[in-house]
């Protein structure tokens, strides 16, 4: 008898973004030359890192929410399929329909196909991780069908045919200039005169977005909770550009990864105060909207939830790494991470960056598509100390090194280090060995591979004259 | 106080005036330091690179080693983070319950050098006097994963001669993190520079740590752009006296 119920261990290939072309180290390198970029960066990153701050510190029980969403989030873990089932029930009631999507190529056909009988050829999207995971708009496309991103960040992102570098401000490596470009390239009925006045370009995105939501008929959301008591999903964002999407079309569909289900409306309520003040460093979020299957004569009359697996359940059973599904997509592990901060959201070859990137996408790809991931991290710790759900980044990195594959050369010389140090007199005859390499070589500068990475700007230390075990028996 | 001393390896190979400073202060504060000749390396480089099995002996070289002191002193953050958050949960995922409890039981009676001296040692004024600008970076592992707080800054307002001035950004990771810095070297690099023109800002001619591995990579860097400034650990520091 087989336990295996056909849901596919991880994310499939050649679909969606999760994947790389090349490893981090090398991603890294082209980032770290652009100057340009990382200053946008820098300058992002503090921004929101301080007003973050500062809007935390306005709560006295920061440190108990952040306990509860914790708590909330390993409980829905522990019994996530009763929760989707009953979520499914309540959402089927209430007038949608419930599609279960095992991974990015059936998530895609399901919403194509749902988009093709409406008869329309453009959708409205209002910000989503999931479908941006799953490649959904390249789908569309591909069947014929404009996908039209909303969110004005993500508006700049398609427009530029770039791709998001962070989960929040997906354009943030663009600076304005840049986007002015972009506008004047690609935005239809763009007026030419077009500065790069942050308010003049923010006019000329409403004129046109507010012309697309208000001709077409078909929308496709992400999710940021979902209610299993009720059946109620919910995005939250500051825009209205959500709201207009989740109004005003005639249908609407939501993909949502299978994470996103909360038990009950109370336990919202620590989730609204988290993520904001975590993710924009506002009180609250401007725009909260909330949705429970359809009303008629109100809103969209066709309502459809696409359930996304795509290797959550194999997250799921990995009981440290399941951590990972706790993430609310806040990216304040990102705007206090100094990897991210220098290398930007590219280098992390998928559409979730920075730490939590590091920890999630390797899970669900298979840790031998994104390897180098669980190594883009100097374990510093702050990701962990940010995170409004704690989600302990740091040992779950040291988790997924620990399956991660190794090189041969790097697995022999661990292993004979390990074996050295476990017996202390080769150690020690070891460590005169290594003084004597140093005095007869070239005092540690050209060093071979690995070790040239050292070398390259920092100087290695003088051997000195006398172990401290030498000193110690001799004193 | 009788104190077992665990020296880290890269005190005990590369940075023995660190290993040798603490000693000296233990003992003129009025304690007998030992130092257990079978004691290596904490494994810390091995479990955080992905190799807890090769790690595991190193784990229990350690619990074996120090299990009959009451006491145990390391003057790294970082292994003593490893020791405390780290042994117990790589002999535990071997297979190694009994290991486990004895890794956590050995833990809870290892403390870094500022940790003994202030909880344990209940000092901070150590007597010493040391003539320079200072400044201390934090290390990401002190700071984060054993919360030594402000206990090192605390040590060091006591000492005698010494100006203390504060190091701009110095929570954030000089991009040491162990074999970070040469699988991810570029990036390392990138980090260091900041943290380097931090250091110099600050004025100071010694910048120090409660981590000798910390220490090594922003020494390496100072030492490379030929900057004047040293790199000192905080035991060197609270070691000194007008008479040495």
């Amino acid at each position: 008898m087989t336990t295996f119920l056909g849901m596919p261990a991880t994310a499939p290939r050649g679909v969606g973004h999760l994947r790389g072309d090349q490893p981090f180290p090398r991603a890294a390198h082209d980032a770290l030359d652009n100057s340009q970029l990382r200053r946008n960066l820098r300058h992002a990153t503090t921004t929101i890192r301080g007003k973050s701050g500062r809007v935390i510190a306005e709560l006295p029980d920061w440190q108990r929410l952040r306990d509860a969403g914790s708590a909330i989030k390993a409980d829905v873990m522990s019994r996530l399929p009763s929760l989707l089932v009953e979520l499914e029930s309540r959402v089927i009631e209430a007038g949608g329909v419930v599609h279960w999507a095992a991974d990015a190529n059936e998530a895609n056909e399901i919403v194509t196909g749902l988009v093709r009988r409406t008869g329309s050829e453009r959708v409205i999207k209002v910000k989503s991780m999931a479908t941006q995971e799953i490649g959904l708009n390249e789908a569309l496309e591909d069947a014929g069908i404009t996908p039209v991103e909303t969110d004005l960040a993500e508006l700049i992102v398609q427009l530029g045919d770039d791709k998001p570098s962070h989960i929040l401000v997906p354009a943030i490596h663009r600076n304005r200039s840049e986007i002015r470009e972009i506008f004047l390239r690609a935005m239809p009925g763009v007026d030419p005169a077009l500065t790069d006045d942050p308010p003049v370009l923010a006019a000329a995105a409403r004129r046109y977005l507010r012309e697309t939501f208000l001709s077409t008929s078909v929308a496709v959301s992400g999710a940021n909770f979902a209610i299993a008591e009720t059946g109620t999903l919910g995005v939250v964002e500051s825009e209205g550009n959500g709201r207009m999407c989740l109004t005003l079309p005639d249908t609407l569909i939501t993909v949502m990864g299978i994470e996103k289900v909360l038990p009950t409306w109370r336990d919202l309520e620590v989730f609204l105060q988290l993520l904001p003040r975590a993710s924009t460093g506002e009180r609250m979020n401007p725009y909260t909207t909330m949705w429970t299957g359809v009303t008629p004569g109100d809103g969209p009359q066709n309502f459809h939830l696409v359930l996304l697996d795509n290797g959550r359940s194999a997250v799921l059973a990995d009981t440290v790494g399941r951590q990972a599904l706790h993430c609310i997509r806040c990216s304040a592990c990102l705007n206090v991470c100094p990897v991210y901060e220098r290398t930007g959201g590219h280098a992390y070859g998928s559409v979730y960056p920075g730490p939590i990137g590091a920890v999630l996408s390797p899970q669900l790809t298979g840790i031998e598509d994104n390897a180098s991931l669980p190594y883009a991290s100097s374990l510093c710790g702050a990701c962990f100390d940010a995170c409004p759900v704690k989600i302990d980044i740091p040992s779950m990195l040291v988790h997924l090194r620990n399956k991660a594959p190794h090189s041969p050369a790097e697995r022999a010389a661990m292993a004979a280090a390990a074996y050295t140090m476990s017996r202390p007199r080769l150690y020690a005859s070891a460590q005169r060995a290594a003084k004597m390499a140093r005095i007869v070589g070239r005092r540690g500068r050209g060093l071979p591979p690995p070790l040239s990475g050292w070398t390259a700007g920092r100087d290695l230390p003088e051997f000195p004259e006398q172990t401290f075990r030498d000193w110690w028996a001799r004193r | 106080m009788r104190i077992a001393f665990f020296a880290t390896c890269l005190a005990d190979t590369l940075f023995p005036e660190a290993a040798k400073a603490t000693v000296r202060l233990l003992e003129r504060l009025g304690h007998e330091v030992v130092f257990p000749f079978e004691q290596t390396c904490c494994g810390q480089m091995h479990i955080n690179t992905g190799y807890q099995k090769e790690a595991l002996p190193l784990v229990k070289r350690y619990a074996q080693t120090f299990d009959p002191y009451e006491v145990i002193v390391v003057p790294s953050g970082s292994c003593a983070g490893s020791i405390r958050h780290q042994h117990a949960m790589v002999a535990s995922s071997y297979g190694d319950a009994g290991l486990a409890a004895r890794s956590a039981s050995v833990a809870a009676r290892t403390y870094e050098l500022s940790e003994l001296l202030i909880d344990v040692l209940k000092v901070e004024d150590v007597g010493a006097y040391y003539p320079h600008r200072v400044t201390y970076h934090p290390t990401c592992h002190s700071l984060r994963m054993i919360r030594v707080g402000d206990k090192p800054l605390r040590l060091l307002r006591q000492v005698r001669g010494l100006d203390l001035v504060e190091l701009p950004a110095a929570e954030q990771c000089c991009g040491f993190g162990g074999t970070f810095a040469l699988k991810n070297a570029e990036t390392s690099t990138a980090m260091l520079a900041d943290k380097m023109t931090n250091i110099v800002s600050t004025g100071a001619d010694v910048c120090t740590a409660g981590d000798t591995s910390c220490l090594m990579h922003i020494g390496g860097g100072l030492s490379r752009l030929r900057t004047g400034v040293r790199t000192v650990h905080l035991a060197e520091i609270l070691a000194s006296t007008e008479s040495s």
